[in-house]
């Protein structure tokens, strides 16, 4: 699903963030990325979304290689993967449902099949009764919940997730995550990073461990 | 794609059991979550996913395309009309630089058609000696009246001249107090005009001189021909005043777009992650600078509107001074569409430059 080869991203400044990366990501798997900020977690997000180019090495994601791709196709590549970011990224002028829509719009899903999944979408994440509040009086781990529900709407073949229990307490991470696991279970392949060492213990899943932009682990939690 | 490395094979879910099943999930709200689902229209499974995203319909698609530029259009509408006084602000700029040229097209318009009428009826006038007398003028008259570049001629006797002058001056006894006809006899030529040449009107004016009884011969239409040449003049520089203040639209709208485009740069940036093309992105703005461009045209037409009402009384009074039944001409329905137009397509233009330039740069980071 994933695959990185000798990838590494140098900034314009010099700092080397990612240095010769090498792991590959079966479809179908869940597995979580990890080291302290500043380590590369980000960055290799960032990568597979296609947010930065790497400076060297070749990243292959769902048969496309990310190098050959041109900027008019990355809007079309973006949809098949659903971003869960730690500041939720809602928008507060739309209401939940029109927050959640907005990649089906985007997507160009008529009226009838945007109000279907987005509902499922909703109830999946046990906000159906919210939609018409504006997400700005949701609590944090409802936020979060919209943004989980916004990144799955569009039926993703990967979900990636940064950071997305940084600001919750252990109860609303422990709910996020199951809801991830859920996903998962329906062959969603999924990336979280997180730097939550009692999270990574619980969930007891594939970890890359990230020291200074370099791969150290790879494998359960050592 | 396979992994060489056996943790990574090992993780499979299919070759192991699912983690949903294991008791460390339990917490309270978690469970919660967990026995919605069955209620919920369950998303298939991943495999079939890319199948299910291909098979949006073209007919959808399209439909959604335009149901998008509906959308766009009516919320860049109401945004602007949300604040009234800054749109009108903007509008109203828009409507002065759109009036201005207008307004001087309008005017040299009417100033060309009042040239052209006074040019059909153009003429020269002959004035005789005063011991010419009336027959032969009137000998004079006939000979000329046969000419090929004369379409015609009228003698106005010294007699015909005084009353004429007496009937339109109001100065009738003033005139009845002088002693005699100051008043020449006068021959009024109307030349048969061959595109109007200078050259043909010289060489008649030096026929007309040859004759011994002849003291004087005035072209009418001279005057008539510089005001022509400096209504193309004028004309010109109404179209290159006309392309500075559209220039001027140019700036103005595109300012207020990178503006709006600032403010409403998270949305921008959200839609630019979850797969919205650029000009996904750019079509509410470029509604934006439309609605600016058609607002501040028809704003302008208003502006024009009363100008028009204003002016035009005065010009039909001063008109009938002249005797002249000139009516002040506007620019009429097409005209003023015409005019709503090119500033709706200006403001379309600015929003563009503006879009182009600025949305391009805001990029996920």
């Amino acid at each position: 699903m994933i695959r990185f080869e000798n990838v590494s991203k140098r900034y314009d400044n010099g700092f080397e963030s990612l240095s010769r990366i090498n792991f590959a990501v079966e479809p179908g798997e869940m597995l979580f990325l990890t080291g302290h900020s500043g380590a590369g977690k980000s960055t290799l997000m960032k990568l597979i979304m296609q947010m930065e180019r790497p400076s060297n090495g070749q990243i292959t994601v769902d048969g496309h290689d990310l190098n050959r791709m041109s900027n008019s196709q990355i809007p079309y590549y973006r949809r098949n993967i659903g971003v869960v970011f730690q500041n939720h990224q809602l928008l507060f002028d739309r209401s939940v449902f029109d927050n959640v829509a907005l990649p089906l719009q985007i997507a160009g899903l008529s009226h009838h099949d945007i109000g279907r999944r987005v509902r499922a979408a909703l109830d999946k994440v046990s906000l159906l009764e919210k939609e018409r509040l504006n997400p700005i009086v949701l609590s944090g781990g409802e936020q979060q919940r919209v943004g989980i529900a916004r990144a799955v709407v569009n039926k993703p073949t990967m979900l990636l997730a940064d950071e997305p229990t940084g600001n919750l307490d252990p109860e609303l991470s422990e709910e996020i995550m199951t809801l991830f696991r859920q996903f998962n279970e329906i062959g969603v392949t999924i990336m979280i990073a997180s730097h939550d060492v009692e999270l990574l213990k619980r969930m007891n899943k594939r970890i890359l461990g990230l020291v200074e932009g370099k791969l150290v682990h790879d494998g359960v939690l050592w | 794609m396979k992994s060489k490395r056996p943790s990574v094979t090992g993780n499979r879910p299919s070759t192991r059991p699912s983690t949903g099943a294991r008791p460390s999930t339990g917490a309270s709200r978690g469970a919660s979550v967990t026995r919605r689902p069955e209620r919920a229209p369950a998303p298939e499974p991943a495999r079939q996913q890319g199948a299910v995203q291909s098979k949006i319909r073209l007919a959808d698609k399209f439909e959604a395309y335009f149901a998008h530029h509906s959308t766009s259009a009516i919320d860049s509408l109401v945004r602007l009309l949300e604040s009234p006084f800054q749109s009108l602000m903007t509008w109203l700029v828009i409507a002065i630089a759109v009036a201005i040229p207008a307004a001087l097209y309008i005017g040299f318009a009417n100033l060309q058609h009042l040239g052209e009428t006074w040019e059909g009826s153009s003429q020269v006038s002959v004035f005789l000696r005063p011991e010419t007398t009336d027959a032969r003028a009137e000998e004079m008259r006939t000979k000329l009246a046969t000419r090929a570049d004369i379409a015609k001629v009228i003698y106005v006797s010294p007699a015909q001249g005084l009353e004429e002058f007496k009937a339109q001056s109001g100065l009738g006894e003033v005139v009845d107090s002088l002693e005699k006809n100051p008043l020449p006899g006068t021959l009024l030529v109307t030349p048969r005009l061959q595109n109007g040449s200078d050259a043909a009107i010289t060489s008649l004016e030096q026929s007309l001189l040859a004759d011994p009884a002849v003291a004087d011969v005035r072209l009418d239409m001279q005057w008539v021909k510089r005001l022509q040449q400096l209504m193309v003049l004028g004309k010109k520089m109404v179209f290159g005043l006309g392309g500075l203040l559209a220039l001027g639209v140019l700036l103005v709208i595109g300012n207020t777009i990178r503006l709006a485009i600032e403010n409403r740069r998270d949305e921008i940036l959200v839609v630019k992650l979850v797969g919205g093309t650029d000009s996904y992105v750019a079509r509410p703005f470029l509604y934006t600078g439309l609605w600016y461009g058609i607002g501040g045209g028809l704003l302008a037409l208003v502006i024009l509107g009363i100008g028009f009402f204003w002016v035009s009384s005065t010009v039909n009074q001063l008109a009938a001074l002249y005797q002249s039944n000139f009516r002040l001409q506007g620019l009429g329905f097409f005209g003023s569409m015409q005019l709503v137009l090119l500033a709706g397509l200006t403001g379309w233009v600015g929003a563009w430059i503006a879009v182009f330039k600025h949305l391009i740069q805001i990029q996920p980071r």
